[in-house]
């Protein structure tokens, strides 16, 4: 069972936006659907993976890559050539 | 010859997120064909939002594998098709820019997250459409809009440029009126690409053939259980008995671990789309992050903007899932559960060459009938197995219930996918 105060814990780890209006449905849907995968408690065993995996590698050799003005044609914010992000500190 | 293409299709069911008026094309096999792909596949210069408000205006700087192939083979990119926001719906309506029609009943969802793909292709906008699978979004649209779709074997078509949601689980495929144009699509796109780390070097050169004397199906007690609509499991039920009078063999058969199959997907994909979904912060695409605010704070405000309700339920529901002290009791458990739906399957196909059953419970919900998220999840229960083990699954119309279309699915060995395309294919002649 989790609560709106978890829900409001997990959106702000989550950095999804929440609006106060919303915590009270969000929280009813989060325990309906967390309720189900408590079936995943009735399965027994751990994992041994028997897929196909193997590690795809290659020489690290410069190749042609996209432009800096197509990597910069979808950012917002922009200066000298480099993305704006917010401030972190 | 190469030439472009006039599109100006009466959108009355909003398939269409973009349309491309005048489309060039090239030469190749197929010239001239018009093909919608959805739009969470990258396309060089043409508007590509994931149906999501956080990815409206972004104009990619490259196309996808499959996108660059289209193009190779003649074929005309005639528009983005309408979806799940992300492709997190099984109906269409959490499209941030408002659902698409069942072109079937108006008043009814064409299925989903590919539903602007299937509903192009069940209105004759487009002979041919790409869509994409995670748990059934290719052939729960094809199902309940009367058209075909496959979900090809985990790793044959390359996911590169496609907008990611849940990487172990999705694929990208073909969807068309018939299952001839389904296998010629699939001859296009599917192949080795290197900027896909989990590409096989499968390429598909395969015309479908209706000989199926002497193949056995599989049939799970599972698909007919409690929760499938009778209507629908009657029309499957007669689509196996046309497979039988061509010759097939049916065989009964269980699948145990589909009781673990439904939360063990939700629990994955949420988890893989808590990450990937990571990226969409308003700094490198989308709209602005207010740069003067403190990260947190303005990637919140981007991110409760940007995406819809659904997506954001997902996003916290794999971080609750991942997170400190959780991890073992969902997602650890939901690999487990995941090991044993493949285990079932290799163990089924030792002894059967497909599994045949309904691709749907139920035929196309009335708009807004799943309004709760959990009573739309579980209408995934019969598709999510197939992405679970990364196996082919196709769905292809057999008859109507209540007037609507229904779906049967036959799924397939890993990279047999052409042996499901000749099943369809042999009850698609049988019954046209």
């Amino acid at each position: 069972m989790v609560t709106e105060k978890d829900v409001q814990h997990i959106a702000e780890l989550a950095d999804v936006g929440i609006n106060p209006d919303e915590l009270g449905t969000f929280t009813h849907q989060f325990n309906a659907i967390i309720e189900y995968f408590d079936i995943l408690d009735r399965v027994e065993g751990t994992t041994t993976f028997t897929r196909e995996l193997f590690n795809v590698l290659r020489e690290d050799v410069v190749e042609p890559s996209l432009s800096q003005d197509d990597i910069l044609s979808n950012a917002a914010a922009k200066e000298d050539g480099f993305i704006k992000a917010p401030r972190v500190m | 010859m190469a030439g472009q293409i006039t599109f100006e299709p009466d959108d009355r069911y909003n398939a269409f997120l973009t349309t491309c008026r005048h489309a060039t094309h090239g030469t190749g096999k197929l010239a001239g064909v018009a093909v919608a792909v959805k739009d969470n596949i990258s396309t060089t210069g043409i508007e590509t939002t994931c149906a999501s408000k956080i990815l409206k205006g972004y104009i990619p700087p490259y196309d996808a594998h499959v996108v660059g192939l289209l193009k190779a083979s003649g074929a005309a990119v005639v528009g983005k098709t309408n979806m799940d926001e992300f492709g997190m719906g099984t109906t269409t309506e959490n499209s941030a820019f408002g659902p698409t029609l069942n072109p079937c009943d108006t008043g009814r969802v064409p299925g989903g997250s590919s539903g602007g793909s299937a509903a192009a292709v069940a209105a004759g906008m487009v002979r041919m459409a790409l869509g994409t699978d995670t748990g059934g979004s290719i052939r729960c649209p094809a199902a309940f809009c009367g058209i075909v779709g496959l979900k090809p074997t985990y790793g044959r078509v390359s996911r590169f440029g496609l907008i990611a949601y849940a990487n172990s689980l999705e694929q990208i495929g073909p969807m068309g009126k018939t299952v001839t144009d389904v296998s010629d699509l699939m001859g296009v796109i599917a192949g080795y690409d290197r900027h896909d780390s989990t590409s096989r070097d499968k390429p598909y050169s395969h015309s479908p053939s209706a000989e199926i004397r002497g193949l056995r199906i599989g049939i799970p007690q599972e698909y007919f259980g409690a929760g499938v609509d009778a209507g629908v499991a009657g029309a499957v039920k007669a689509a196996i008995g046309k497979l039988e009078e061509l010759g097939a063999v049916t065989v009964p058969c269980s699948i145990p671990s589909m009781e673990y199959a439904l939360a063990a997907y939700y629990v994955t994909c949420t988890c893989e789309a808590s990450s990937n979904l990571a990226r969409f912060d308003g700094v490198r695409y989308g709209p602005a992050a207010d740069t003067k605010k403190s990260w947190h704070d303005a990637y919140q405000e981007v991110r409760r903007d940007g995406f819809g309700a659904e997506v954001r339920r997902r996003i916290m529901l794999g971080t609750f899932a991942l997170s400190s002290g959780y991890y073992g009791k969902y997602y650890a458990k939901a690999q487990v559960a995941r090991e044993n739906v493949r285990a079932d399957f290799s163990r089924i196909f030792a002894d059967v060459d497909v599994i045949a059953g309904p691709t749907m419970p139920t035929i196309a919900f009335r708009l807004k009938e799943k309004s709760d998220p959990l009573s739309m999840y579980l209408a995934d229960i019969l598709t999510v197995p197939a992405n679970l083990a990364g196996i082919p699954a196709i769905s292809v119309p057999c008859g109507r219930s209540e007037g609507m279309p229904v779906g049967l699915q036959i799924m397939g060995r890993p990279n047999e996918d052409e042996r499901v395309i000749d099943v369809a294919f042999a009850y698609e002649q049988a019954v046209n």
